[in-house]
């Protein structure tokens, strides 16, 4: 808590070696994290990873067990009600109310937090306005598509301007094109100035809205930066070629290892190949050689990588085995709420 | 993007604590909340409405004879007996609303909003005070419909009133304080059951405590809910305000001053 060090004040959010244990399980085991003002910051991780019970540490929902955490200089610890000041906070947790409209939703929050009558009425108009909400303002919220509910959920945090925002996984469960539209959303958040910490599942989201991410597993900070370092960390994308005859194999192969100086993959019994690339349009030269090679080729694709493919890079086991044998207990800790737990599935 | 603007955090004005003008308006804000749910959900006034209703008349007519020689002496007994019983009741139900509640992600934003811890607690309770007056005045209107005539008159009535609904809302303290610890609605209903059939029945509201068994006579004379039920007794038949009303103020307030610094502290620690 030294406000007057010039370099914390320039930090929205500051941890360091924080601890969640529940029961014999450690669900984050020592992550520091450094959030600059201004700045998307994204934690990248699988179910069960820690990402949640982070946030919701950070967020004074949940004890800290062992460790430090500072919102713009203020202990969590010891200044909860300071913290909850300057945050807002939108999740797979912290929703809205069901049983009132949106209306009614954002007059309670806002009336909650000390805005008169006639500054609540106007600034809950001007965010349904916002957040394109004002036809559906006077319905009940179970008419809501998940869209919608998100996009109120986010309106329902920003009613006092909160410098910072944190997102537990702000898209998930949501449709490609309405997913879009929440990027949108968040990027003008930020252009508004707005600092902020989100987690998702999705590689391609981190990349979309992060300046930085930390990838997260086991309750522990596997690798930081920015999307394309922890890509290039597993090259840039995947050629996945399906040949004719499993024959060929051999001489698909020997072509990849003379041009682009990679091992090629294979798996026989599908008569499949897989190439890394370090640039897509390497693909082509491939293709090409193979085509005069005469090579008969049944189906190809390029595919960027994954965030199952940055996982096993970065932890040497995939996402899938990593569910299964740590179960989501720690990102519904405390509920036993089936929806919460279909949430964050 | 006007309404994005942030705020800076430098410009925010961080007050230590929450005062309590504050605490009450956020409480009263959180109350208006809760009644609006009301009002979609009119079957949280079943044990409020129907039961008053079945209960009174039932109770009268089955004990009137055996315990007072016949059903028009006995009312004066039961009907304010009743009234405690059934405010009781409806505060079970306060304790497991809560936990249903507290199941729902609203309850997250409250505690990640900086408002008064007690707020999300005392508000349910507050839009409560609704229910225990429906309650309240119902079994008085039942009553009056089957022959009973408080003596203490309209004046004496509202005031059992009052102190029902007081009583009530002091009494929601433990029901809550259950509501936060219980695992889901079920058990809280369950453990809340257990707990309100001895304090009504080890109680003065249905047979005066006379031919009680010592021990058990000795906790339904400082039971507050015998305390509550002389009180209303007091007001209501005889329109005086004794000093049985100052103890059923004095239990209310002991049972306040345990049970809701238990349950802010539970729900602090709980989620």
């Amino acid at each position: 808590m030294t406000t007057d060090n010039h370099s914390d004040r320039e930090l929205a959010v500051r941890a360091t070696g924080l601890v969640k244990q529940f029961g014999d399980q450690r669900a984050v085991d020592g992550i520091d994290l450094e959030v600059h003002r201004g700045e998307v910051y994204g934690v990248l991780g699988p179910n069960g990873a820690g990402k949640t019970t982070m946030l919701r540490m950070l967020a004074t929902l949940l004890h800290i067990d062992a460790g430090q955490a500072e919102i713009f200089g203020h202990d969590v610890r010891v200044e909860p009600h300071a913290v909850r000041r300057l945050l807002g906070v939108t999740g797979q947790y912290a929703s809205v109310d069901e049983n009132l409209t949106a209306t009614e939703n954002l007059w309670l929050f806002a009336r909650l937090q000390g805005m008169s009558r006639t500054n609540a009425r106007s600034r809950g108009a001007e965010l349904l306005e916002q957040f394109d909400l004002t036809e559906a303002a006077t319905k009940p919220i179970s008419a809501f598509s998940g869209g919608m509910r998100r996009r109120l959920d986010l309106a329902a945090s920003l009613l006092t301007r909160p410098p910072l925002i944190f997102l537990d996984e702000p898209t998930t469960g949501l449709d490609p094109r309405t997913r879009g539209q929440m990027w949108e959303t968040i990027r003008d958040l930020v252009r508004s100035g707005c600092t902020v910490l989100l987690t998702t599942q999705y590689l391609d989201e981190a990349d979309q809205l992060a300046d930085r991410i930390a990838v997260i597993d086991r309750g522990r900070k596997v690798a930081e930066g920015t999307a394309d370092q922890l890509k290039s960390s597993v090259g840039q994308s995947t050629l996945q070629l399906q040949v004719a005859d499993p024959a060929d194999l051999q001489t698909v192969a020997d072509e990849v290892r003379r041009l682009i100086g990679e091992e090629a993959v294979p798996s026989p019994e599908a008569r499949r190949v897989n190439v890394p690339l370090t640039r897509t349009d390497q693909s082509i030269d491939v293709l090409v050689a193979l085509r005069d090679r005469g090579v008969a080729i049944e189906s190809v694709t390029v595919q960027k990588p994954s965030l199952d493919e940055v996982f096993l890079a970065l932890t040497g086991h995939d996402t899938q085995d990593h569910t299964q044998d740590q179960p989501a207990s720690d990102e519904t800790a405390g509920t036993d709420d089936p929806e919460l737990m279909e949430a964050s599935r | 993007m006007s309404t994005l603007t942030v705020t800076d955090p430098a410009d925010i004005v961080i007050p230590p604590r929450v005062s309590l003008a504050d605490t009450v308006s956020q409480t009263l804000t959180l109350a208006w909340r809760a009644t609006m749910k009301m009002r979609r959900s009119m079957e949280v006034m079943f044990d409020v409405t129907i039961q008053p209703l079945i209960f009174t008349g039932m109770f009268a007519y089955i004990f009137g004879g055996a315990v007072s020689g016949d059903v028009k002496s006995y009312l004066p007994l039961i009907i304010t007996g009743l009234i405690g019983q059934t405010v009781l009741t409806a505060c079970v139900a306060t304790g497991v609303q809560l936990r249903t509640d507290m199941d729902t992600g609203v309850f997250d934003r409250f505690k990640v909003l900086p408002i008064a811890r007690i707020a999300p607690l005392a508000g349910p309770m507050v839009a409560d005070l609704l229910r225990y007056f429906i309650a309240s005045v119902l079994t008085f209107a039942v009553g009056i419909a089957i022959g009973y005539r408080p003596g203490g008159g309209v004046i004496g009535v509202a005031g059992a009133v009052l102190l029902a609904m007081l009583a009530g809302w002091s009494l929601a303290w433990i029901f809550t304080y259950f509501g936060i610890l219980g695992r889901n609605a079920q058990a809280v209903q369950g453990i809340s059951l257990l707990v309100m059939f001895p304090l009504t029945f080890l109680s003065n509201a249905f047979v005066p405590t006379d031919t009680m068994p010592g021990p058990l006579r000795a906790f339904a004379e400082v039971n507050p809910v015998s305390l509550v039920i002389t009180a209303i007794r007091d007001l209501a038949n005889d329109g005086a305000v004794t000093g049985n009303v100052g103890w059923a103020l004095l239990g209310c307030a002991v049972v306040i001053a345990i049970f809701a610094p238990l349950s802010v502290r539970a729900f602090n620690r709980k989620m």
